[in-house]
């Protein structure tokens, strides 16, 4: 088994033109929690977008658990534990936060698509949806619809639904963004609790979270690999400095 | 209080056709069953379909056709039209289900009316006379469905059975995920989910049960013509399941009944020429003041009187 769970060969991607990616060669390595920050535009979301297989890449290899991913499908690349979650918060808003927990459960089970099984079925779920939504502290809205809850509370439910996948590999674009300061705080936290015995990558602003959370950070400006390393390390850059911290740094 | 409501809807059925025609109620029936399939797609998989009067129509001609020509007994010529309905819901679903929105609406009109042109050209069909004289037959060739009772009993009761399925379709693990691909589509990908089958296998159970829905229509008058295949069809059964309250079970029910019955008197008085209008003033009204139907907006009321 390869130390790295997540490997991109000179990865592109082009939009009429316009390269988002530029031949990017990253890897993650197992167990970690990867950091990939740089400013606006610079491809972090069009990176999760490629490696997750939502957008095609123009040319490059991705390869995941030691497997070559270019060509699979979405939906079968998260049943083999690479679960994604989106910038905006990805919940179903007209469906409970126990339902919404369940619809994760359940696809592990052999009746995803069998319309004419009964609905009492369901229940076998609900204790593993309801410790699910205690461990990030929902328990008590388990039967709320999802679109009544404060934003921050959406993205925790978020990670309670990811985490009811198992999965190996889980890529959170932004899971902080818009957030209060106490959100932000336990979001950080749960990250934190959740990442043992899995990877994760994450896109993030809030630097004060990075330098908490990541063991590797990696640096990407206009669509490709600026500088990478742990946070000392790409801190000190001078040309991160200049790209993207020295706008941040001001205001800190 | 959902058994409330069965217990209720099977109160009504039962004790109807004693105070109105039956002829007439079982058309409201149909309406109702196929606004419910219809509501399936919708509703709970959040896919509008533009052209599900192709299904409604397929299987009217393809039961008239059976019982007729072939000498099918009701129930298995019924059977056939559901089938057929079934079949070509695969096939327009291949075609139909990669576009996303008001290009998925398109790809289905578009289809339905190929659908509806081979209905007008086929000879099996009667062209604009349509298919006349299809004979009721004995249900389990015992019970003569020329009697109007009779018939009435046997189209609610398979009635209550396509509602009764819609309804267990919606409340089982894959009606969790249907809504799931409805509410967020890419994050039913993300967590695995191959939506394209999902919405592929709702459509065609979708279609099955607008064929059914046809097919007993067609024994019911007798006749199968080019109005259930047309693309008015395809727009009355939108307007039904809205006005009664899209993704809701009994809505559909509510807005086949109000429509059916409004068509109807109508039809007998000096508005006879304007129904559309009628109709049309009516969908405008439900779009601005109500937009959850009947049934949505009494469900909401009901909530809200709770807290």
């Amino acid at each position: 088994m390869s130390d790295y769970i997540l490997e991109t060969k000179d990865m592109s991607k082009e939009f009429r033109g316009f390269l988002a990616v530029k031949s990017v060669n990253l890897k993650v390595q197992r167990g970690h929690i990867h950091g990939l920050i740089g400013p606006n535009g610079a491809g972090k979301s069009t990176f999760f977008n490629l490696v997750t297989r939502f957008h095609p890449v123009s040319s490059g290899k991705i390869f995941y658990d030691g497997r070559d991913v270019t060509h699979e499908k979405p939906a079968a690349l998260a049943r083999a534990g690479m679960v994604r979650s989106f910038q905006i918060s990805a919940v179903f808003p007209h469906m409970t936060l126990r339902e919404n927990v369940r619809v994760a459960l359940q696809r592990h089970s052999d009746m995803a698509y069998s319309f004419w099984t009964g609905s009492s079925k369901l229940k076998e779920f609900d204790d593993k949806a309801l410790d699910l939504l205690d461990q990030v502290g929902l328990l008590q809205y388990a039967d709320t619809m999802t679109v009544e809850l404060a934003y921050g509370r959406k993205r925790a439910l978020e990670l309670a639904t990811t985490l009811a996948l198992e999965p190996k590999l889980m890529l959170l674009d932004e899971p902080t963004q818009g957030m209060g300061h106490e959100d932000v705080g336990r979001i950080t936290e749960l990250i934190k609790k959740f990442s043992a015995g899995r990877t994760i990558i994450m896109v993030e602003h809030n630097l004060n979270v990075v330098s908490r959370l990541c063991d590797r950070i990696t640096v990407l400006q206009r669509g490709a690999i600026l500088t990478e390393g742990n946070y000392e390390e790409v801190s000190s850059d001078p040309r991160v400095r200049e790209a993207y911290m020295g706008g941040a740094s001001h205001a800190a | 209080m959902n058994r409330n409501v069965l217990i209720g809807l099977v109160a009504i059925l039962l004790v109807a056709p004693f105070f109105l025609y039956p002829v007439f109620l079982m058309k409201v029936l149909c309406f109702a069953l196929f606004a419910c399939a219809f509501n399936l797609l919708l509703g709970y998989t959040g896919l509008l379909s533009f052209g599900h009067a192709a299904f409604f129509g397929a299987s009217a001609y393809v039961t008239g056709h059976a019982a007729k020509e072939w000498g099918l007994p009701f129930e298995l010529a019924v059977l056939t039209g559901a089938l057929t309905a079934a079949l070509l819901g695969a096939a327009v679903a291949r075609l139909a289900i990669r576009r996303q929105g008001i290009y998925f609406a398109m790809v289905t009109l578009a289809l339905a009316q190929m659908v509806y042109f081979f209905f007008l050209q086929a000879r099996f069909t009667g062209g604009e006379n349509g298919l006349q004289g299809v004979p009721r037959g004995y249900f389990l060739g015992v019970v003569d469905l020329n009697d109007n009772m009779a018939l009435y009993y046997v189209v609610a009761a398979i009635f209550l059975a396509g509602y009764l399925g819609v309804a267990r379709v919606v409340n089982s693990p894959f009606g969790q995920i249907l809504k799931a691909v409805r509410e967020n589509e890419p994050r039913a990908i993300s967590l695995g989910y191959d939506t394209d089958r999902v919405k592929q296998t709702a459509f065609i159970l979708s279609a099955g049960l607008a064929g059914l829905a046809g097919g007993v229509k067609a024994i019911v008058f007798q006749l199968a013509s080019l109005t259930d295949a047309h693309w008015h069809q395809s727009g009355e059964v939108v307007l039904m399941t809205l006005l009664g309250g899209v993704g809701t079970l009994l809505g559909p029910v509510v807005g086949a009944t109000v429509v059916v019955t409004l068509q109807n008197r109508l039809s007998e008085g000096a508005l006879n020429a304007y129904v559309p209008v009628v109709l049309g003033a009516i969908f405008v009204v439900c779009v601005l003041a109500f937009r959850r139907g009947v049934v949505g907006e009494a469900l909401a009321f009901l909530k809200r009187g709770k807290e």
